[in-house]
């Protein structure tokens, strides 16, 4: 398992960054850097999409000198699914930024259990 | 040595040290009262008299807000018996999640074909109808270009239309507006005395950089868009380059100065002008190759810069829809408005 597990090194490398995103995310209590471990996950499902585009000894998926050759670049649809990914990651982490900055004008912290608690507070 | 005594009343250690000992009480009323003279234009101190009520109230919302916290007794909370259970037993079950993820992805990966292997299943007749067809069919150099923008050029426009939307919802999130008479909140108030305390201004080092670097990025930025159909780069990319060209202008000259060229009326007309241009664009587009009709959009030679259609155009309605939307974030997050 590990031989093939080296010969997919990029994968095997974006799976581990993507286990570090998910525990950060599970077991950060502070707001931000949950959604820097959500930032970690997008990252490491980009370069897992990129290295499965990635064919040796071809080149980048720009035409030169007219050579139309499958044989000839790699395989442009993985930059096209980057792309849309970056996008949508950029969104979400701007909403949800915003969305904290909200909580902390009205909570003044950023712990999430503690918001919980005084959100609680306020109800009751 | 009287003299020395007063002299170091205002020196800046005495600053440092009265702002450890008052935690940025002292400094904030500082600013805050020469924020709110600015931003109402009183000279006298009189008129200041009637807005030290609402700074008063602002303030008080704060330290009530404290208070809560410290009332809540979050120590004693999180130290109780059943809370660190809890707690463990949350951490463990994360940790064993988390490991049998990775565990499960990596025994996924271990069976997949060898990175860069040409005969990969990904590879298929998709990947090769792309690379054969889309120089003829789209007459752009760079496939990718081709692709994202011509035969999946919904997507990008879901894209576009996604940023736009986080750019609204942020927008509503976190803009900070004047009354309707013209006087400011006082989170608008708290918001100015925020960015004043901590983005200084007028910074001399930054304005020289700024000068020579703002131009250059701008180049940058807008050949990257122009020619996102002949080589790497596209709308997104030079949106984002021309973008922080903006910040970097912001940040070294303020909002004052960034205002005059830089409003929500522009914010919003160049968005909803890029945005509708591409749907009415592509719509066209999409009814005549539906329909097989001829479109009667030159294709041009490929590698001229005039060349491939829409896809220029519609790089360039990305790329405006882009630096605006990433402008917008910034003031909005920096100061809750433009």
């Amino acid at each position: 398992m590990f031989e093939l597990l080296y010969q997919n090194i990029e994968q095997t490398v974006s799976v581990i960054l993507f286990g570090i995103g998910l525990t950060i995310l599970l077991l950060q209590r502070n707001l931000i850097r949950k959604i820097i471990g959500l930032n970690i996950m997008d990252t490491a499902i980009y370069l897992f999409l990129a290295s499965m585009g990635f064919i040796g000894g071809r080149k980048a998926p720009i035409v030169v000198d007219g050579v139309t050759e499958v044989s000839a670049y790699i395989n442009p649809i993985p930059a096209g699914l980057v792309l849309t990914g970056i996008v949508v990651s950029v969104s979400f982490t701007a909403i949800m930024l915003a969305l904290t900055v909200r909580l902390y004008r009205r909570y003044h912290t950023l712990d999430i259990d503690v918001i919980a608690l005084l959100a609680k507070g306020e109800d009751a | 040595m009287s003299k020395r005594r007063s002299d170091w009343q205002s020196r800046p250690q005495n600053r440092v040290r009265q702002w450890f000992h008052n935690g940025f009480l002292a400094l904030d009323d500082e600013i805050i009262n020469q924020v709110t003279k600015e931003t109402l234009r009183m000279d006298s101190d009189s008129e200041m008299d009637k807005h030290q009520e609402m700074l008063d109230s602002h303030r008080h919302e704060r330290t009530l807000a404290l208070e809560r916290l410290d009332q809540y007794n979050i120590q004693a909370w999180a130290n109780t018996r059943g809370r660190k259970a809890l707690s463990r037993i949350y951490v463990t079950i994360s940790f064993v999640l988390a490991f049998v993820m990775i565990f499960f992805l990596l025994r996924t990966v271990a069976t997949m074909p060898r990175f860069s292997d040409p005969n990969a299943p990904t590879n298929n007749e998709v990947m090769a109808r792309y690379i054969e067809k889309g120089l003829e069919e789209t007459g752009a150099v760079n496939i990718v270009a081709g692709m994202i923008l011509d035969y999946r050029a919904f997507d990008t426009l879901g894209e576009s239309t996604v940023l736009f939307i986080a750019a609204s919802a942020v927008l509503i999130l976190l803009r900070i507006d004047r009354r309707k008479d013209g006087t400011p909140v006082q989170e608008l108030i708290a918001a100015e005395s925020d960015d004043r305390h901590y983005e200084p201004r007028s910074d001399r080092i930054l304005q020289g950089s700024a000068k020579v670097l703002v131009p250059i990025i701008f180049l940058f930025g807008i050949y990257i868009m122009l020619n996102g159909h002949l080589s790497p780069g596209g709308g997104f990319s030079g949106g984002s380059i021309v973008s922080a060209g903006l910040i970097l202008y912001l940040d070294s000259f303020g909002f004052e100065k960034a205002g005059k060229f830089f409003t929500y009326k522009t914010f919003s007309w160049v968005s909803f002008l890029s945005l509708s241009f591409y749907a009415i664009a592509k719509t066209y587009s999409f009814y005549c190759g539906a329909n097989g009709l001829p479109s009667g959009i030159p294709l041009g030679t490929p590698g001229a810069i005039l060349s491939s259609g829409l896809i220029l155009p519609l790089n360039i309605a990305v790329g405006l829809v882009v630096a605006c939307t990433m402008y917008i974030f910034y003031a909005l997050f920096r100061k809750g408005g433009l």
